[in-house]
């Protein structure tokens, strides 16, 4: 049995009065979908950004693949093979698609001290960030600026951010958000080509997460209060009461 | 060192220091209630001057100038507002900085066309002008006396206002959230007025103490508008506590520094080094000190918990 | 002149690179355009020099250092974002760099810095802008949004007060210097050839700001300008990015200081004053932030408003006051909107 990707232990994180991330841990296996549902305000963004190193915890450890990156910033954790999306689409949006994709490509590919030759002539960047669009389905908007694209577009565009620097863990917020069912039935099957990617996934969207998720994880008010297959968390009695109602 | 000498020092760097927290107070409370920042604050500083001087020279009276002057000053904080200000709330600081500062100009040419380039002087009567003597035979003028304790006086004024009132209630509340306090049916727009004006009434009080030692002058503003930011960048925008203390903080150290740092420098450089780098240092020494402190806490001291 | 394959231009027709910025401005439109105004920089003064006026000169020598300096804010503040008030500081220190050493090789008095050698003036205004940008950019960098403003602000002024309090080299009143820097082949005291030198630096200045913009540092910053925590979780630290652009900008603004200084021999701390600061960041948002060539026709058009207001009457500064608080309220999105900022609100 490996080592889980990343293992977090009683990981604390208080905004004034509020206790948003009270006590949780999980482990993400290698290669496993790890979905995490819950309702709203119950700290699954901010779980996230102490995961990914936007927010610092008050307590607990976060440990990926035996390191200790807990107060690591979020920089370099991007180094050592963390990626993630957020909530509210963040892309470059005055830079061209492609652009977008190549500077995440760049962050993984040598250093960014060059201040003299034309990034756009690197086709070590400019080539893997195209096939990524490929496999978006973005290819077709390789010029267009990130701002003009549809929400759906612009959130297909962070996942192949994200991929871009072949990351160990991805952490996704809700990448689903805001889409209509063409886009959202894209991406699930996106993700679910994704074999043998650690994942871990905040998501509403029930079918989504029962389809893509090897286990899941309950969030509610900043708590664990369930983790397990999704058969398990089905039936689960708390879980159905606190979030998924009784029609499940 | 002369006893005498570092308290009369002492006094004059409180004087400057609650002068900057007039100053500084408008400032913050217009940052920290509004979000907005205002170059142009200095030219309430000016403007409040000049009208002061006229009065003062039509009535012969600096007390009725002054009295006369601060309604006509919170007016001009109040159409200023209404012309200008208000419509920048939404945008991005760096428009304020600019809108405000093409207002700098706007100003002093407006000073100039009404009052003339030069400065003006103003008379004190004989009560302000004497001298106050201390136990120990220290001297200090009465008028500079007169100064710190207006000033304490509408610093406590400003603290029961903010703390102890219903208005300064909704200007806490202003500042932490905009949409619940315009939910509560109170006029937003009313409240930034009055924020605003009152900020431009303080700035000219500052300016009407100030102007019979050092005369009323164009450009008077634009040199102490920056000494008011460094205050409120230590101070923490949005703080008035941090105003009040970095206010004095600032006054003493410069004032301070001005006058003992070269006698200081003496003991460890030569007489003629310690001349030429005096003056230099202690220029700069309370934006070293800003610096320091930002180094250590980008905030600032006494940042506002609630934004 | 395209850098993308054929076949991927011709389907890019969607309006988006028609708004492209930043790389040269919109297509060949934009170069064509700047290459003829870059023309007509050096025709008129040149021509009407050898027609005997030194007045269009004059002005135009003065036009082209301070585009220098306003391609240098434009470095950071339209493509990363960074609302430096304090770059006046940069053109006084180079400014100095060249009236300090030139003053005690007349004068006496402080032999290791004396010296009229103009290869040393520049080194000497290179380093210590480079000196006070990394002190100063290390602790303003990491503040935001207004925090930023203020503080390099204040730093302007701090420089300016040591300057005006430093009497053993004018103070207030300034220093007036007697001699230019001596260039190797080419005479300073030549109004030609110092317009020439001034002329051919601006060249440098726009095509090094070029390469720097669409290289990998530039993209970096770019981004961070427009999404910092995503460029931070792609793995950049933007601070670091952040302080070599500032270095960077305060050096080329430092060496348009020592233009400045060769140009008018009359060095004062005046030159530094924030208002000076602010007048740079108009020029750059005049010409449209975000453009590299932006920077010289946002001073020309500044410096022509001045030359033409200041003929009708000495009280130019309220029309143009008026004006732009004209610029900000009504130009749509506001001056920010040049910038290339979302208006409105941004987070700080």
């Amino acid at each position: 049995m490996t080592d889980p990707v990343m293992r977090v232990r009683g990981l604390r994180k208080r905004f004034g009065g509020v206790c948003a991330t009270d006590d949780v841990s999980l482990d993400v296996l290698v290669g496993e979908t790890h979905a995490i549902i819950g309702p709203n305000g119950a700290g699954k963004t901010t779980l996230l950004s102490l995961l990914s190193g936007q927010l610092k915890p008050d307590g607990g450890s976060v440990i990926f693949n035996g390191r200790d990156v807990t107060r690591l910033p979020a920089h370099a954790r991007a180094h050592v093979g963390i990626a993630r999306s957020f909530q509210v689409t963040s892309v470059f949006a005055d830079l061209t698609v492609h652009d977008n994709v190549a500077l995440a490509v760049q962050a993984h590919h040598g250093h960014s001290f060059r201040l003299w030759h034309p990034v756009r002539k690197e086709r070590s960047l400019r080539e893997p960030a195209f096939e990524l669009l490929r496999v978006m389905g973005l290819d077709d908007r390789a010029d267009w600026i990130a701002g003009n694209l549809s929400h759906g577009e612009r959130r297909q565009l962070e996942l192949a951010m994200a991929l871009a620097g072949a990351p160990k863990l991805l952490l996704l917020d809700e990448p689903m958000a805001g889409m209509g069912s063409d886009e959202t039935a894209r991406m699930i099957e996106i993700l679910g080509s994704l074999d043998g990617q650690a994942m871990l996934l905040i998501e509403h969207d029930m079918d989504a997460v029962f389809t893509l998720a090897d286990r899941i994880s309950v969030l509610v008010s900043g708590r664990i209060i369930a983790t397990g297959l999704p058969d398990h968390i089905r039936a689960n009695e708390e879980v159905r009461r606190a979030y998924l109602g009784e029609s499940v | 060192m002369d006893v005498g000498l570092f308290v009369v020092q002492f006094l004059n760097g409180l004087q400057l220091g609650i002068l900057l927290f007039l100053l500084a107070s408008g400032l913050t409370l217009t940052f920290g209630i509004m979000d907005f920042v205002n170059l142009a604050h200095g030219s309430f500083y000016m403007v409040g001057a000049f009208i002061c001087a006229s009065l003062t020279l039509a009535t012969g009276s600096f007390i009725w100038g002054v009295v006369l002057a601060i309604p006509l000053i919170t007016a001009v904080g109040f159409v200023t507002e209404w012309l200008v200000i208000r419509h920048l709330y939404r945008r991005d600081h760096l428009d304020h900085v600019l809108a405000t500062f093409g207002l700098i100009l706007v100003f002093d040419t407006s000073v100039q066309l009404i009052w003339g380039p030069a400065g003006i002087a103003l008379p004190l009567p004989a009560w302000l002008n004497g001298q106050v003597t201390f136990p120990g035979g220290i001297v200090f003028p009465t008028f500079r006396l007169l100064i710190i304790a207006t000033g304490l006086i509408i610093a406590a004024g400003l603290y029961i206002l903010v703390n102890h009132t219903r208005l300064g209630m909704l200007i806490r509340a202003g500042a932490s959230n905009r949409t619940m306090v315009g939910a509560l049916g109170v006029d937003i727009k009313t409240l930034f007025s009055a924020v605003f004006a009152l900020g431009a009434a303080l700035a000219g009080i500052a300016g009407m103490l100030i102007s019979p030692i050092t005369e009323a002058s164009i450009g008077m503003g634009n040199e102490i508008i920056i000494t008011a930011f460094v205050v409120i960048i230590i101070g923490g925008i949005g703080s008035m506590k941090g105003a009040f203390l970095a206010a004095l903080l600032v006054g003493l150290i410069d004032t301070l520094g001005r006058a003992f740092l070269d006698d200081l420098f003496k003991f460890v450089m030569t007489t003629n080094a310690a001349e030429t780098a005096a003056p230099a240092v202690s220029a700069m020494l309370i934006y070293i000190m800003m610096a320091a402190i930002l180094a250590v806490r980008p905030q600032g001291l006494f940042p506002p918990k609630v934004r | 002149m395209s850098e993308r394959p054929a076949i991927r231009t011709a389907r890019s027709v969607e309006g988006s690179v028609a708004q492209q910025r930043g790389f040269a401005g919109r297509f060949s439109l934009a170069r064509r355009l700047t290459l003829v105004g870059l023309v007509v920089l050096a025709a008129v003064p040149v021509l009407a020099y050898l027609a005997g006026n030194t007045f269009w000169l004059d002005i135009f020598t003065r036009l082209t250092i301070l585009s220098i300096a306003a391609v240098s804010l434009n470095l950071i503040l339209g493509f990363g974002g960074l609302v430096s008030f304090g770059h006046a500081a940069f053109l006084g220190l180079g400014a100095y760099a060249v009236g300090i050493p030139v003053h005690h090789s007349i004068n006496g008095g402080f032999d290791a810095i004396a010296s009229t050698n103009g290869l040393f003036h520049i080194a000497l205004a290179v380093g210590v802008s480079a000196a006070y940008a990394l002190v100063t950019g290390a602790i303003s960098l990491r503040t935001r949004g207004v925090y930023f403003i203020m503080i390099t602000m204040a730093f302007g002024q701090m420089v300016f007060y040591a300057a005006v309090s430093i009497s053993a080299y004018g103070g207030d009143d300034g220093l007036t210097i007697y001699e230019r820097s001596s260039l190797p082949f080419i005479s300073l005291d030549n109004p030609l050839a110092l317009f020439a030198w001034c002329y051919g630096s601006l060249l440098a200045a726009l095509f090094v700001v070029h390469r720097i913009v669409n290289s990998r540092f530039g993209v970096v910053i770019r981004g961070a300008k427009g999404n910092e925590e995503r460029i931070g979780a792609l793995g950049f630290d933007a601070y670091r990015y952040r302080l070599l652009a500032y270095v960077i900008s305060g050096v080329m603004c430092g060496y348009a200081g020592a233009l400045l200084g060769n140009f008018t021999t009359f060095i004062s701390p005046a030159m530094m004053d924030w208002t000076r600061s602010g007048e740079l960041l108009f020029m750059v948002i005049l010409g449209g932030a975000g453009a590299v060539a932006g920077p010289v026709v946002g001073a020309s058009v500044f410096l022509l408003l001045e030359e033409v207001m200041s003929r009708f009457t000495i009280y130019w500064h309220l029309p143009f006051g008026i004006l732009l608080i004209g610029c900000v309220l009504f130009v749509r999105g506001g001056i920010s909107g040049l910038l290339g900022q979302p208006a409105g609100r941004r987070d700080d």
